[in-house]
């Protein structure tokens, strides 16, 4: 997608949208099942809400709801995997994540097993639940497990590729998926692989580094920037770990200049490996699009993008920060 | 790996006195792998021996010569610190060279602190962070329902461990969804680390809190093989336990087989110096000539 397609607006939700990347979840889940008889999925009374459901009307034998119990889904998950199934666990990203966290750890990260899991309503974009649904540390958390690798879809098509390449990937896989539909970036012919990001543009003033919904933001940013003269190019990060440390050395590289942006508090995630993989290749001067060492609240999901700083002007803004501190 | 042809379950050892003097002899292996490692848990690995005893020589359908068996029975230690006895039994079984207990704890053994598959593969689960080995072994059959498979999946855990709220999560989920296949075998020694299990936080009464949630569940004495046997036995063979889960509830005591050991709780989690490896040691062979 070249930038010039992009709408010369910052509101995002102007460019044209498509599904949920937890729809896609749903969606690419009964593909899967189709295609691989030891597919199991399991899900903590959440099943309408992460579209896990789609997966449990077609193959009703091979779903489980564990019930409001994360930590036992978790459990249940490990021992699958041990014996043999390709097991898919689902929740709220905030609930699987932070309550399943020492069986993520324990009974899936440590000894390596091949089972799954999906988050969805990740971020503050879930909206008017508030805080206590709002995942925005689990890049975080997740990517403190040792092996496991870390996944954000921008959009449906990325999110289905992805769900397949969960399942192809031997190991443990965690994939945060939205609840708003997402911006539609690509089409059915883009190929997606884990640890490699897909650049938008090419330009050589800027780089910037998003992931889930804050990719549509950037290519926004991108559109405005080159109203301005500033060429940006865009790096969809969807894999948070492991991050594409060549794809931010040949931007660190080539730009000289990097901001993030992330729908997560700004510690540990993906401006962290982001930072790190600038640090030991072309350390240029950085700046990062997230949440501020804060909880957010209730209102619409537009309203707390903009509020916490997450939405397009905010991303054009970081931009011209680090330019000031190009060298 | 080989096919399910190529392999017969492990040969069972029939007399109980034969199986009282394994008991001994692991409890001997038990005490100077921890005395020479110099730290570990004596007191819950010295309780659950007549368990795992009946498990691994009577009970488990199992070929120390196929670990990978896919039709074997999974046995899953939840309580992952009385691993030195499931190390012993391991080689009393044929899966491990004796030789290899005197590595327990130390850098590159397979016989990690607590149990790691990484190292030791013919283990089930990496466990030591108690209170999940049930959400596991529940996964595990599971997959055996879905593979229309007559394995069986036991799991063992401590008393202390069922404060854990995740057993409970598990609890519930095994007799709903009906899995007769399942077996938690709780060794009811009545410590935890801090001290005696009812002074801090009372887990009884167990049986009847396992019937409540649905289980197939019996209390036994964990140290009679004659009550042990029968009871793994019908969790696994049964016919009449209306596609319930069994729980075993096995009271043990804690330190069992060495008298300076058993009923306190200073033994949880100290390794025996010399001297005091030697005493257990001669104390235990003392008992084996009247066995």
């Amino acid at each position: 997608m070249s930038s010039t397609t992009m709408p010369n607006t910052t509101a995002k939700f102007e460019l044209k949208m498509g599904v949920a990347t937890r729809e896609a979840y749903g969606q690419a889940l009964v593909e899967l099942g189709r295609k691989n008889p030891n597919v199991v999925a399991l899900d903590a009374d959440l099943a309408k809400s992460t579209f896990s459901a789609k997966f449990q009307k077609e193959f009703p034998d091979r779903f489980y709801t564990c019930g409001i119990a994360e930590a036992n889904m978790v459990g249940i998950a490990s021992g699958l995997a041990l014996a043999g199934k390709l097991p898919f666990a689902s929740s709220f990203a905030v609930f699987l994540c932070d309550k399943g966290y020492d069986q993520l750890r324990m009974c899936v990260a440590y000894p390596g097993v091949n089972a799954k899991f999906v988050g969805s309503h990740g971020g503050i974009s879930i909206g008017e639940d508030g805080p206590s649904q709002q995942a925005v540390e689990d890049y975080a958390l997740m990517s403190a497990l040792a092996g496991f690798v870390v996944l954000n879809p921008s959009d449906e098509f990325c999110g289905r590729a992805l769900v397949h390449r969960m399942a192809e990937h031997n190991g443990p896989v965690y994939m945060r998926t939205g609840r708003p539909k997402a911006p539609i970036l690509y089409g059915p012919g883009d190929t997606f692989e884990i640890g490699k990001a897909k650049q938008h543009g090419n330009g050589r003033d800027v780089a910037i580094v998003a992931c889930g919904l804050e990719v549509g933001y950037a290519l926004q940013a991108q559109a405005q920037l080159a109203e301005e003269g500033i060429q940006a190019r865009v790096l969809d990060m969807h894999t948070i770990k492991p991050v594409d440390e060549t794809a931010i050395a040949q931007a660190a590289k080539e730009c000289g200049a990097i901001v993030t942006a992330e729908e997560h508090l700004l510690d540990g995630g993906l401006g962290s490996q982001v930072a790190r993989a600038v640090a030991k290749s072309y350390p240029a001067p950085m700046e990062f699009v997230g949440i501020q060492n804060t909880y957010a609240e209730s209102a619409t999901p537009e309203q707390l993008m903009e509020k916490y700083g997450l939405t397009a002007p905010f991303i054009v803004e970081a931009v011209r920060s680090v330019l000031k501190r190009k060298r | 790996m080989t096919t399910i042809a190529d392999v017969t379950a492990a040969p069972k050892v029939e007399s109980i006195a034969e199986l009282k003097r394994i008991c001994n002899r692991l409890r001997i292996e038990i005490v100077k792998m921890i005395g020479a490692a110099g730290s570990g848990h004596p007191g819950g690995s010295l309780s659950e021996v007549e368990l795992l005893t009946a498990l691994y020589f009577r009970v488990l359908r199992h070929d120390p010569r196929n670990p990978e068996w896919p039709e074997r029975d999974r046995f899953i230690l939840s309580k992952g610190h009385g691993c030195p006895a499931l190390y012993a039994v391991l080689a009393e079984t044929g899966y491990l060279d004796h030789s290899v207990l005197g590595t327990l704890r130390k850098l590159g053994s397979p016989l990690q602190g607590h149990p790691d598959k990484r190292f030791l593969p013919v283990l089930e689960a990496n466990t030591g962070s108690l209170g999940q080995g049930l959400s596991i072994g529940i996964g595990m059959a599971i997959a055996a329902k879905l593979d229309k498979k007559d394995w069986h999946t036991f799991v063992m855990v401590g008393d202390g461990e069922i404060q854990e709220g995740q057993n409970w999560e598990a609890a519930m989920f095994a007799p709903y969804h009906k899995l007769e296949n399942l077996t938690i075998i709780i060794d009811y020694n009545h410590q935890q680390l801090d001290g005696f299990t009812k002074d801090i936080l009372d887990v009884s009464p167990l049986r009847e809190k396992f019937e409540a949630f649905g289980w197939r569940a019996v209390e036994i004495d964990g140290h009679d093989l004659e009550q042990v046997i029968p009871a793994l036995e019908e969790a696994r063979n049964g016919k009449n336990k209306d596609a319930r889960p069994t729980c075993i509830v096995a009271n043990t005591v804690k330190g069992k087989g060495v008298s300076f050991m058993e009923n306190n709780p200073e033994w949880h989690g100290v390794a025996p110096k010399p001297d005091q490896v030697s005493a257990a040691v001669t104390e235990l062979q003392e008992k084996a000539k009247h066995l």
